[in-house]
């Protein structure tokens, strides 16, 4: 499912003291099944973005179009759009509220109006996606559960409309490393799984480097920069004007680059940066 | 340099569900005044359990916390332990508890019966210490997350605690706040030699610290200093804790054959030492 937006600019409290424009003029295009992350500083408009995207915000000029629908004409009906786009927010479990976590998983697309034996079917299988046991928990109550399962409870709950643009708002804030890792794995997975279009929002640029096809990096209400990884961490100056930077070990390789010109600089991960060093010494031996 | 906290064969246990946890075994240890001390480890492995002994928030089933030669069990010295160790939490939502920021500053104060001068004086310290005075008639729920975490720490500090114990106060921040706060806590240490004892995720938060002791299911696993603990690569990944990736890439290049320091922690030390290789 693609996205394409323009020309989207979003004021908030218009003709009032407290007036703020989140989003100025963006123009986006988001291919189906990308994954794509979106990086930026506090009040870059990241969230009011992603809002928008599932008609929880409401443009104050520009349009939003998912696949060909124009999904800010008022005729669109908001339950269409959101059966298509799914949004995670930030510390989703927050949002728990039903006694069992069946209960609470099933709510959506028991709202969808589907039969029973559809619900109970949708509500395993995102179980499943998100690694939780379907039979050890479904009768517990979410409130039982430790933090990162709680958080994939409530994703559970948004995979189980069967999104084909699935937004996450910072799915790992505050877990551990640990938990952090696990969800992030499963979200890769079931991009892998579903060719779902997956937008990621997230401060780490080490968690970002690893899984995405795209970065779009946010600054003041529009998109600064977008491109892989490679072409995105080139800008290592522009990225800290707007407080992000890059993985330390980018840092390291440009830093080794200086050294010797004939390092390759466009490295983000651990691995890569091994192989890399160990030729560089390999070269330098023979030399 | 005297001890500000020592814990002697600290346990806490209590139940759930008719089941008894057990939450700490046995933890056996000493800060010293002035020290920085980070704490890791992940969700559930005792971080915070232990922290709220520190100021006598939880009282220990066996074993003792002695602060600053005060024994947290002892009911009538509670308010003294607490006045020498400040607590700040993670959500700085549920820390703040008036609607002006130096009220709010003023709340800790207020409540040891320090007379208002005293106060006015305290709350613009604190504040200035934190690097929030021009923010002191604004409204809390204005501010960025980082900036409300600096007042809480303010609110702490005007307790003119000795030590302040944090549990992971920058796990809701975006990485600017978590810069903000720890810088701030830095600073505390290092200029007005305040204790800290500072719980994190964040890796790159540890690396500066006088220590860092790394807890696992209620017991101490590692401890020592920062190139000592994050050298052991292979024991923090498989508990599910992270290293720096320079770090992570001494560990890797050294499996290799090559001769790299294994603790390594920053660019710098990392680039200097593969130049130096022969």
């Amino acid at each position: 499912m693609s996205i394409k937006i323009e020309n989207l600019t979003h004021i908030y409290n218009p003709k009032s003291p407290f007036e703020s424009k989140a989003l100025d003029n963006v123009n986006l295009h988001i291919e189906a099944g990308e994954f794509i992350g979106l990086i930026g500083h506090t009040g870059s408009g990241k969230s009011t973005l992603t809002q928008h995207l599932n008609g929880l915000l409401k443009p104050t000029s520009g349009k939003i179009f998912i696949n060909d629908m124009d999904i800010t004409d008022k005729t669109v009906k908001m339950s269409e759009i959101r059966k298509k786009v799914g949004l995670v927010f930030q510390y989703p479990e927050h949002q728990l509220f039903e006694e069992t976590v069946f209960k609470d998983i099933s709510y959506g697309p028991t709202n969808l109006g589907l039969s029973e034996e559809e619900v109970l079917a949708r509500v395993k299988e995102s179980m499943k996606l998100v690694k939780l046991s379907f039979d050890d928990l479904k009768d517990r109550s979410p409130f039982e559960l430790s933090g990162g399962q709680r958080r994939r409870v409530a994703i559970a709950g948004v995979l189980a409309m069967n999104p084909e643009v699935l937004i996450l708002d910072e799915p790992t804030a505050g877990l551990d490393p640990k938990g952090r890792d696990d969800i992030l794995e499963q979200i890769k997975h079931l991009h892998n799984q579903m060719g779902n279009t997956v937008i990621l929002v997230s401060h780490s640029m080490e968690d970002i480097a690893k899984l995405v096809d795209r970065i779009i990096v946010m600054d003041k209400g529009s998109v600064a920069l977008s491109g892989t990884a490679a072409e995105v961490f080139k800008h290592v100056e522009k990225l800290e004007s707007i407080g992000l930077g890059i993985p330390q070990i980018s840092y390291l390789m440009k830093r080794l680059k200086e050294v010797d010109p004939d390092f390759k600089d466009e490295i983000f991960t651990v691995e890569e940066a091994k192989e890399e060093i160990i030729k560089w010494i390999r070269r330098r031996k023979n030399a | 340099m005297g001890q500000m906290i020592t814990t002697n064969n600290l346990m806490y246990h209590y139940k759930n569900n008719e089941k008894e946890v057990l939450a700490l075994k046995d933890v056996s240890l000493h800060v010293k005044e002035g020290e920085f001390v980070v704490i890791i480890g992940h969700n559930g492995s005792g971080k915070s359990t232990f922290a709220k002994h520190l100021n006598a928030l939880l009282m220990p089933s066996s074993g003792d916390v002695i602060v600053k030669g005060l024994n947290t069990k002892d009911e009538n010295k509670v308010w003294e332990v607490r006045q020498i160790a400040g607590m700040v939490f993670q959500n700085p939502d549920n820390q703040i508890v008036a609607t002006i920021v130096e009220e709010d500053v003023a709340f800790g104060p207020e409540n040891l019966g320090i007379p208002s001068e005293e106060i006015v004086r305290r709350v613009e310290e604190a504040l200035k210490s934190v690097d929030m005075l021009d923010f002191r008639h604004k409204a809390p729920h204005l501010l960025s997350g980082g900036q409300k975490q600096r007042i809480a720490i303010a609110g702490v500090i005007a307790m003119r605690p000795d030590c302040l114990i944090l549990d992971e106060p920058t796990a809701m921040l975006d990485p600017s706040g978590r810069r903000e706060v720890i810088n701030t806590i830095k600073r505390l240490n290092k200029e007005e030699n305040i204790t800290v004892i500072h719980i994190t995720h964040f890796m790159e938060e540890a690396v500066d610290a006088d220590r860092v002791i790394v807890m696992e299911d209620g017991e101490v696993i590692l401890e020592g200093t920062p190139g000592e603990v994050f050298s052991q690569v292979d024991k923090l990944k498989s508990l599910g804790l992270d290293v720096p990736q320079v770090t992570d890439l001494a560990n890797l290049l050294i499996k290799e054959g090559i001769d790299i320091p294994s603790d390594i922690l920053t660019v710098d030390e990392m680039v200097m030492k593969l130049c130096q290789l022969k």
